[in-house]
């Protein structure tokens, strides 16, 4: 019998299974506008990243004990005495601070070139959401190695739900299924970070992808590329995805990997950042640490937490905090309908928007720093300064971005 | 840009309180012999009561280049525990709680946990202070429960003003330092390459595979560099074509 033509068998795979329709619609027939510059890089850098947690994932569930007997010693256990071992661990540890990095990086690139606003606003919320979740997938990880930091981190975070009036302390103790964190909780999280948040995250990232290739990328410029086509609906100043930006990436991905391997490789504690101190120590709930700090991807809204130390309209400082804390992250998601100027791009906004954003990332950085140190009453007057500032980009933002002005936007992308 | 990344480094820099000690101190994991004689001193003087429970013998002998027959004969005390065993001892709860009110802190990660510089730094700071319940105290952990166990081979140090100074003109913060007052089995010197070789042979021992991910690692590098200068000339090959 004659083996069937090439085309035969493709014919048979498309007539069942849209294989080669998704390959030309999202790789080979996908236009992206020709001018993306490095700031584009960070969106299959965070992919790169999460593909990395998931599989170094999957190898550490294989040895990891998730018991408050066994944890700590389950990861020294990995450390030591599983082949490779050490390296699917530190994957994982200095992926999880990658994964913060580039996604705050691929974040401020959206502040920049005004990725958020309309048509792509549902791009801009379905990221957010990624990020929200993706907070809650780190903080619950972080609780697994079961050390001193990890516990009384844990311990901070849950008791921040007993400060909400009424339902608080029985919510504090639902969420952590006892009075204090225990083996209950270590339980719990460990489903939670390793499946059910997963799953989330997976189904985010495929809303975010989706949304994205319905309307397009952005672009430096701001302009949008598909009002100018050619005969056959082709963007004009658009190229396709593969093979041009698959390459482009992959020069990306190449760079950040040296950066990355030469941390996992040489300094996986990252400075005491990426894996702290305190947290070779078992978790013990009878001694505190001295001083309690989270991780440095969530020290910016800690900050704000520590800042609020006052009470307003009868509510208490401690519930306050928590509010500008939720607060904080929850005003991105309404960003694309605060931004009220004719322009995308910080390219042709006027020099307020610049100054704002401006003092936004320098806010943002200061809180982060803020949040890391020991309070000291000097630290928390300079912490709520900064937490004004931080509001103030978003809560101004439909004043001086309709009063100032912008610079007309081209209608075509000029070189590359 | 540059000039904005500047004046915001600037602007931050004195936001982080920069700390540093005076004795730094370190470690050297290609240093073998450092290390058999960091083994030697800590399965002498420390094992007795510190366990290292994440570290086997085994491994320690392989990655210290140790023949197995002589790591049994002189470092395995106890002919209850095999070779493939984690380093511990007899060392029950209860007696511990009886003679220093604390059970002796495993050691394994010890170096890690309060950094080189403080196990080096802790380890040279024991004096004499009759005041105490074992006649000695700690520069650095004020009311130590620990007696100073390398006392033989560093002597006895005292706590007092600097020489030349008067105890009456000097701040009491000023008298704190310390002085041989009387010698042990080693000089100074030598005892303190003691000291260095057992916090260097815990640094070892808080993470062993170091040696492996830093041997690995320039293979890695290379790699990733050859990938990447290939990936760009491709890239740069199918990027000719867009204007």
């Amino acid at each position: 019998m004659a083996a069937p033509k090439r085309e035969e068998n493709q014919g048979w795979m498309d007539r069942r299974f849209p294989a080669r329709r998704l390959w030309q619609d999202h790789l080979a027939n996908y236009y992206v506008p020709k001018n993306l510059n490095v700031w584009y890089l960070f969106g299959s850098l965070a992919l790169l990243m999460l593909v990395n947690q998931v599989l170094t994932g999957i190898w550490l569930t294989m040895s990891y004990d998730p018991s408050a007997e066994g944890a700590f010693a389950s990861i020294q256990y990995i450390m030591r005495d599983v082949e490779w071992g050490w390296l699917i661990r530190h994957l994982h540890t200095t992926g999880a601070s990658a994964l913060f990095i580039v996604m705050y990086l691929h974040m401020f690139r959206g502040l920049l070139y005004g990725s958020y606003k309309a048509p792509r606003e549902l791009v801009w919320i379905f990221g957010m959401a990624l990020y929200l979740v993706l907070m809650a997938e780190a903080f619950m990880g972080y609780l697994l190695p079961w050390g001193q930091m990890s516990y009384w981190g844990a311990q901070v975070i849950t008791s921040l739900f007993s400060a909400i009036p009424g339902i608080g302390p029985g919510l504090a103790e639902w969420v952590r299924g006892d009075y204090l964190v225990s083996g209950v909780t270590l339980n719990r999280f460990f489903a939670l970070h390793v499946i059910a948040l997963p799953l989330v995250i997976l189904l985010l990232v495929v809303l975010h992808i989706v949304a994205l290739h319905e309307v397009g990328s952005n672009n430096p410029e701001g302009i949008e590329i598909r009002e100018h086509t050619d005969a056959e609906g082709r963007p004009l100043d658009g190229i396709a995805f593969h093979p041009y930006y698959t390459l482009k990436d992959l020069v990306g991905v190449a760079v950040f990997l040296f950066v990355f391997c030469g941390v996992v490789f040489y300094f996986p504690e990252g400075g005491g950042f990426f894996i702290e101190a305190p947290n070779y120590a078992p978790a013990d709930p009878f001694t505190t640490p001295e001083h309690i700090a989270p991780v440095w991807y969530f020290t910016p809204f800690y900050a704000i937490l520590r800042a609020v130390n006052f009470s307003l309209l009868g509510l208490d400082a401690r519930f306050l905090g928590v509010v500008f804390m939720a607060g904080a992250i929850a005003v991105l998601f309404v960003l694309p309908w605060l931004d009220r100027s004719p322009a995308r791009s910080m390219r042709y906004k006027g020099w307020a928007s610049k100054a704002m954003l401006g003092l936004f990332v320098v806010s943002f950085v200061a809180l982060g720093v803020l949040g890391i140190l020991p309070s000291t009453p000097v630290r928390t007057h300079l912490a709520q300064l900064f937490t004004a500032t931080y509001f103030a980009y978003f809560l101004l933002m439909p004043f001086y971005t309709r009063w100032e002005k912008t610079r007309p936007v081209p209608e075509r992308v000029v070189g590359r | 840009m540059k000039r904005w990344m500047l004046v915001l480094w600037l602007l931050l820099m004195p936001l982080v309180a920069l700390g540093s000690d005076a004795r730094s101190v370190s470690p050297d994991l290609n240093d073998k012999a450092s290390l058999q004689r960091g083994l030697k001193f800590y399965v002498n003087y420390c094992l007795g009561c510190h366990t290292l429970e994440y570290q086997r013998y085994s491994r320690t002998a392989a990655d210290l280049d140790i023949p197995q027959a002589l790591m049994e004969e002189h470092l395995v005390f106890s002919s209850a525990q095999a070779f493939d065993d984690p380093m511990v001892n007899a060392l029950k709860e209860e007696e511990a709680q009886q003679w220093w009110g604390v059970r002796p802190p495993d050691l394994t990660l010890a170096t890690k946990h309060r950094g080189v510089d403080w196990v080096y730094a802790y380890l040279l700071g024991f004096y004499e202070d009759p005041s105490r319940p074992l006649g000695v105290n700690n520069i650095l952990v004020e009311s130590v429960a620990m007696p100073n166990v390398l006392e033989p081979l560093q002597g006895v140090q005292v706590m007092g003003c600097p020489q030349g100074a008067s105890r009456v003109l000097s701040r009491p913060e000023e008298c704190r330092e310390l002085a041989l007052a009387r010698p042990g089995l080693l000089s100074p010197a030598e005892f303190e390459q003691a000291v260095f070789d057992i916090t260097n042979f815990l640094a070892y021992v808080s993470e062993p595979s170091r040696l492996k991910a830093q041997g690995v690692a320039p293979g890695v590098m290379i790699f990733v560099f050859v990938f990447g200068v290939m990936a760009y000339l491709l890239k740069r090959e199918y990027w000719r074509d867009v204007r």
